[in-house]
């Protein structure tokens, strides 16, 4: 093994507004995945517009991802175990593209989050690490 | 015998299918992501360079597979593959035929080489396989190429290390040299370059690093099995991990391997955008 899995996952914690989608994410957020897969249904996509509340109700989810799916808190949701590939079929749901979606991570303005994608996109100069501050 | 001729590797932006399936060529916005990819249509169309088959090594983004099933390594062997539905219907591309007798023989050779591949019967495919066919060879009505999957996860953590992906594609090449056929083969890495669609840090481009990736599947690839997770998530985002899936392509190239052609562009929606085209050595 060339590295020791400690390790290996403290570093994947070690960088800046990132959460890296690890095994401990991923059990945490189970049911909430599966949930944001079942939106790749029609019926259910109907179902969730129609009531959202309701159709949680059929989730084994905890109260805070639940609330966290209704105010489409994506930070939260990462937080929660979400992945963005999961999520995504809630933004699609809701007609949004990736950018529109993702611009709402990093506390810009849509407009603001293309126009620093037109212009090269954010620079990794002081987000590569936390412990580093580079 | 099969053969493989060429390796070619892309990233697989959703953006890029959207603008092929809405003919959206000539739009200020697409024009130069689209140009990029023109010297590759007319040079994998010439006869002597068209490929058979093409192993196309991709990620599922949560469409085929969930959290019930995480294969780190799988390969398709059915016949075909229908357009995923990503949530707003399947992409209007034709279905993906496989050379199953082919895949078989690659799954099998594998495995007995020490590689645990999860076998798929069935399963849609999404942008991750779709979007590099539509890049290269545009709209037709049939694919012009048999195309096997081989799908790697690197969506849940801990994903295959970039060493191990190369081996994989040293794996593949051995299987392909196997196979009595005649048959010329490509291998496509997709994914990438520098993406971060995640967190406060998302919209993550790092151009020089990407570069350098580019320059070294030539000049040093040596060093690219090397490369640890964390450097690809610190320096290209946390989607740029995909570019793993391209050490497995560059893996099963050997001998003097020359770049034909190169492009790269940012931005395509969060993502900056790479594509090489490879020739294989003796």
């Amino acid at each position: 093994m060339p590295q020791k899995v400690a390790e290996y996952f403290e570093e994947l914690e070690d960088i800046p507004g990132t959460r890296v989608f690890t095994a401990k994410r991923a059990r945490k957020g189970y049911w909430l995945n599966q949930f944001c897969m079942s939106l790749m249904k029609h019926e259910n996509r109907e179902r969730w517009r129609a009531d959202e509340r309701a159709y949680l109700e059929d989730w084994p989810m905890t109260d805070e991802q639940k609330e966290a799916l209704l105010a489409r808190d994506y930070n939260r949701l990462l937080d929660l175990g979400g992945n963005v590939y999961y999520l995504a079929k809630v933004f699609s749901t809701d007609g949004l593209s990736f950018v529109d979606a993702v611009s709402t991570m990093t506390g810009m303005s849509v407009d603001d989050y293309k126009k620093m994608m037109m212009a090269g996109g954010r620079s990794p100069k002081g987000v590569r690490s936390i412990k580093e501050g580079n | 015998m099969a053969k493989i001729t060429a390796g070619v590797a892309t990233s697989h932006i959703p953006l890029i299918g959207v603008g092929v399936d809405q003919g959206k060529q000539d739009d200020p916005y697409f024009k130069p992501i689209f140009a990029g990819y023109d010297w590759t249509k007319e040079w994998i169309m010439k006869p002597e360079n068209k490929p058979d088959v093409v192993i196309m090594v991709f990620n599922d983004h949560a469409s085929a597979f969930d959290q019930n099933l995480i294969p780190t390594f799988a390969i398709g062997c059915a016949d075909e593959f229908q357009p995923a539905d990503e949530g707003w219907g399947p992409r209007p591309v034709p279905v993906v035929k496989n050379h199953a007798d082919f895949a078989w023989h690659i799954a099998e050779n594998l495995i007995l080489d020490d590689f645990d591949m999860t076998i798929i019967n069935k399963m849609d495919v999404d942008h991750g396989l779709t979007v590099p066919l539509s890049a290269v060879f545009g709209q037709p009505e049939e694919w012009p190429v048999k195309v096997i999957p081989l799908a790697v996860n690197v969506v849940t953590y801990p994903i295959p290390s970039g060493e191990r992906c190369w081996k994989l594609g040293e794996a593949i090449a051995r299987a392909v040299e196997s196979f009595p056929e005649d048959l010329k083969v490509q291998v496509w890495g997709t994914g990438g370059m520098s993406h971060q669609l995640q967190g406060p840090r998302a919209g993550l481009i790092n151009a020089e690093w990407d570069q350098k990736f580019l320059d070294d599947m030539t000049a040093n690839p040596e060093h690219l099995p090397l490369i640890p997770h964390i450097e690809y998530l610190r320096e290209t985002g946390s989607e740029g991990i995909e570019m793993v899936m391209w050490l497995v392509m560059r893996g099963a190239l050997k001998g003097q391997v020359k770049e034909l052609h190169r492009h790269y562009h940012v931005p395509a929606s969060n993502t900056a955008l790479g594509h090489i085209v490879l020739e294989n050595g003796a």
